[in-house]
C-alpha cells in the first residue's frame, strides 16, 4: 500500500516510515504568526530562553489590525517590532505588506514538500503549492520558537476528485462552499483533504488558494493540491529555499474519495451562521443586505478583483449598499492600481481599504450594526464575527458579491458576464 | 471538584466563545473571562462559578486558532469541557493551556443545564445524579502536558532536562 502526500512529508521529517494515526515529533520548515506574535512573545519569555531556536524559520506578518486601530493595538505591534529587532528575525513584514497568507505565498515561503505550521487557522492555504500546512495555537508556537519541534498525528486523507470545467461566473469559491456544505463543518476534522482530478489543471493558483484556505472550514488539518507545471511556474523566482516535489502514491490509502463534476455547479452561498449552511444562490436570490465585502485571504487576489471589475465597470453599485474592497496584499493592491481597477471600483462606489484583515473578524474598518447583514467573500460567517451579535453574514464568490452589490440584493452573477 | 453544567449545542465556534474584536491586544486572563461566551450566552460570564463544567455537542471550538477561546474559559473557572467532539486546533490549545477537554457523547446526551457533576480525570469518570460516565484516558503525549500544567511549563521542564536552560 502506498502513501499519501501527508504521510510522505511526515515520514521524511520524522526520519522513519510512518502511516496515518501514528504520532511524530518533527521540525517545521517555516512557522508563521501575525499580530498574535505579541502573545506568543509573552509565552516564549515564560519558558526562560533568551534566543529563539531557529530565527530563519520564523515568518511574522502584521495584518490583523493594521494600521493599529487603538493604543492597545499599537502597543501590540510595538512589542512585536522590538522582539524582531532583538532576535534579529530575518522574515518580518510590517503593516504595509498585506494579509499573512497571501504575503507568505507571494514571498516564496509556501513550497512543495515543506512542513509549515502557523498560529492561524487558515494556514492551510499553503497546501495550494503542495506543502503540508497546519494551523496551531499561540502557546504551541511559543514552544516551537523555543524547541524547533512539534508533535503531530499523521492524518488520514479524504480525496476530492474534481471533473469537468466551471461555467463562466462560477468560481472556485463556489466549489469549496459546495464541498463544505456536503461534508459539514466537522467533516474533515483531524484529517487531510486532497483536491485532485482533471479539473484541477483549469484552476489558477489563485483559485486553488481559495480552496485550501477554506479547507479549514471543514475542520481539516491540512488541504492540498499536488504541484503541477502551473504551480512550479508560479514559484519560479520566488522560492526561498530548495524543495522537493512530493506526490501521493497512486495506490495511497484514502479514507474516502468523493467525485464532483464542476460543469454543472451553480453559484453557491453559505447562509448565516455557519459555513456549512450552504445553498444555491438561486435559493436565496432576492435577499437584501447592507454591506458587501470583496477581499481577504480567501478572495482578495487579482482574479477576484478582475471579476468585480468586469461586473461593475462603468456602473454604480446600489445606493443602499456599502461596498468594501480589501486587496489581499500590497502586491495585489499595486497591480490593481496600475491596471486602473481600483479606480473603476471606486467610481462604482466602493470604498478601497488597505490590505489587512480588519472587517473580516470585526476588528475595525467596517463593522456591522445590530440587525445588519453582510455579503462577503471571506471564509467565515459565525454569529457576530463582523460586529454586532445581532448581525448576519452570507459568504459567496467575488462574482456573486459584485453582481449582488449592483442590484442591492443577492443575485446569480452568471447573467452579468 | 464539583460544579454545575452549562449546556450548549453543536459547532460552538471560537468567535462566540471569544469575539475577534478583543483578540489582538494583550489582555490579562481575568479580563478575558469577562468576555467568555459573550455572543452565545451573555449571562455566562457573570454567573459562572469556579468548578463549573461546559457540556456541548459536536465540533466544540471550531473556527479560529485564537487561544483566548480556551484561556477565557479556564480563567472563568471552568474545570473541564465535555463534548461529543472537538475541533482539532481547539483541542490542542486547551490541552496546551491545561484545560481538560473530554470527549464523552453519553454524558452529553444525559446531562442538562444546572446538573451538578464531578469530573475525575485520574479515574476517567464523570459522576452525576444522571449516572456515571467513563471516558478513555488521555494519550501519553497529552498526560505529560496536563501534568506539567500546560505546554509552556512542559517545554521548560524538557529544556531543563536537556540542560538548555
Amino acid at each position: 500500500m502506498g502513501k499519501t502526500l501527508s504521510e510522505k512529508i511526515l515520514s521524511l521529517k520524522a526520519g522513519r516510515e510512518v502511516k496515518a494515526n501514528e504520532v511524530v515529533t518533527v521540525s517545521p520548515d517555516f512557522v508563521l504568526s501575525h499580530d498574535n506574535s505579541a502573545a506568543i512573545i509573552q509565552e516564549f519569555r515564560q519558558i526562560g530562553l533568551k534566543k529563539v531556536a531557529a530565527p530563519e524559520k520564523i515568518v511574522i506578518v502584521l495584518d490583523h489590525v493594521v494600521p493599529a486601530a487603538s493604543e492597545k493595538h499599537a502597543l501590540n505591534h510595538k512589542i512585536i517590532r522590538e522582539f524582531v529587532e532583538e532576535q534579529k528575525l530575518p522574515h518580518f513584514f510590517d503593516i504595509e505588506a498585506g494579509v499573512c497568507h497571501q504575503v507568505f505565498c507571494e514571498q516564496g515561503f509556501a513550497l512543495p514538500g515543506l512542513l509549515i505550521t502557523g498560529s492561524d487557522s487558515h494556514t492551510t492555504t499553503y497546501g495550494a503549492f503542495g506543502a503540508m500546512a497546519i494551523g496551531i495555537g499561540r502557546t504551541e508556537m511559543a514552544s516551537i520558537w523555543a524547541t524547533d519541534e512539534i508533535w503531530l498525528r499523521v492524518p488520514e486523507t479524504i480525496k476530492f476528485n474534481l471533473k469537468g470545467k466551471l461555467q463562466p461566473g462560477v468560481m472556485s469559491k463556489d466549489v469549496i462552499l459546495r464541498l463544505i456544505g456536503d461534508l459539514g463543518a466537522e467533516g474533515a476534522n483531524y484529517k487531510a483533504v486532497e483536491f485532485a482530478g482533471e479539473a484541477v489543471a483549469s484552476l489558477s493558483m489563485e483559485s486553488r488558494m481559495v480552496m485550501t484556505n477554506m479547507a479549514a472550514e471543514m475542520g481539516a488539518k491540512n488541504g492540498y493540491f499536488e504541484p503541477d507545471a502551473l504551480c512550479l511556474e508560479w514559484l519560479r523566482g520566488r522560492a526561498r529555499k530548495e524543495f522537493e516535489v512530493i506526490y501521493s502514491d497512486p495506490d495511497a490509502n484514502y479514507e474516502a474519495i468523493y467525485e464532483y463534476d464542476l460543469s454543472s455547479l451553480e453559484p453557491q452561498v453559505a447562509c448565516p451562521h455557519s459555513v456549512d449552511n450552504v445553498k444555491k444562490v438561486n435559493e436565496v436570490a432576492g435577499t437584501s443586505f447592507n454591506q458587501a465585502l470583496l477581499g481577504t485571504c480567501t478572495n482578495g487576489r487579482l482574479e477576484d478583483l478582475e471579476m468585480a471589475v468586469r461586473i461593475l465597470k462603468g456602473k454604480r453599485i446600489n445606493r443602499r449598499i456599502r461596498m468594501l474592497v480589501l486587496p489581499a496584499s500590497r502586491q495585489v493592491y499595486l497591480e490593481a492600481l496600475k491596471r486602473g481597477w481600483l479606480e473603476i471600483l471606486a467610481e462604482a462606489g466602493a470604498v478601497i481599504l488597505n490590505p489587512g484583515c480588519g472587517p473580516c473578524l470585526g476588528a475595525h474598518m467596517g463593522v456591522l450594526a445590530p440587525g445588519e447583514v453582510a455579503l462577503s467573500t471571506a471564509n467565515r460567517n459565525f454569529k457576530g464575527r463582523m460586529g454586532s451579535r445581532d448581525s448576519a453574514i452570507y459568504l459567496a464568490s467575488p462574482a456573486t458579491v459584485a453582481a449582488s452589490a449592483l442590484e442591492g440584493q443577492i443575485v446569480d452573477p452568471r447573467s452579468y458576464l | 471538584m464539583k460544579g454545575k453544567v452549562w449546556k450548549y449545542g453543536d459547532n460552538v465556534n471560537t468567535d462566540v466563545i471569544f469575539p475577534g474584536k478583543y483578540t489582538y491586544t494583550l489582555m490579562p486572563p481575568e479580563e478575558m473571562a469577562r468576555h467568555a461566551l459573550e455572543d452565545l450566552d451573555p449571562e455566562f460570564a457573570s454567573k459562572v462559578r469556579p468548578g463549573d463544567v461546559i457540556v456541548a455537542g459536536r465540533n466544540f471550538g471550531c473556527g479560529s486558532s485564537r487561544e483566548q477561546a480556551a484561556a477565557c474559559l479556564k480563567a472563568a473557572g471552568i474545570q473541564a469541557v465535555i463534548a461529543r467532539s472537538f475541533a482539532r486546533i481547539y483541542f490542542r490549545n486547551a490541552i496546551n493551556l491545561g484545560l481538560p477537554v473530554i470527549q464523552c457523547p453519553e454524558a452529553v446526551e444525559a446531562l442538562e443545564k444546572g446538573d451538578e457533576i464531578e469530573v475525575d480525570l485520574q479515574a476517567g469518570e464523570i459522576r452525576s445524579d444522571k449516572g456515571n460516565f467513563r471516558f478513555p484516558p488521555f494519550p501519553e503525549s497529552v498526560i505529560g502536558i496536563l501534568q506539567a500544567g500546560g505546554l509552556i511549563a512542559f517545554t521548560r521542564q524538557k529544556l531543563r532536562e536537556k540542560g538548555i536552560i
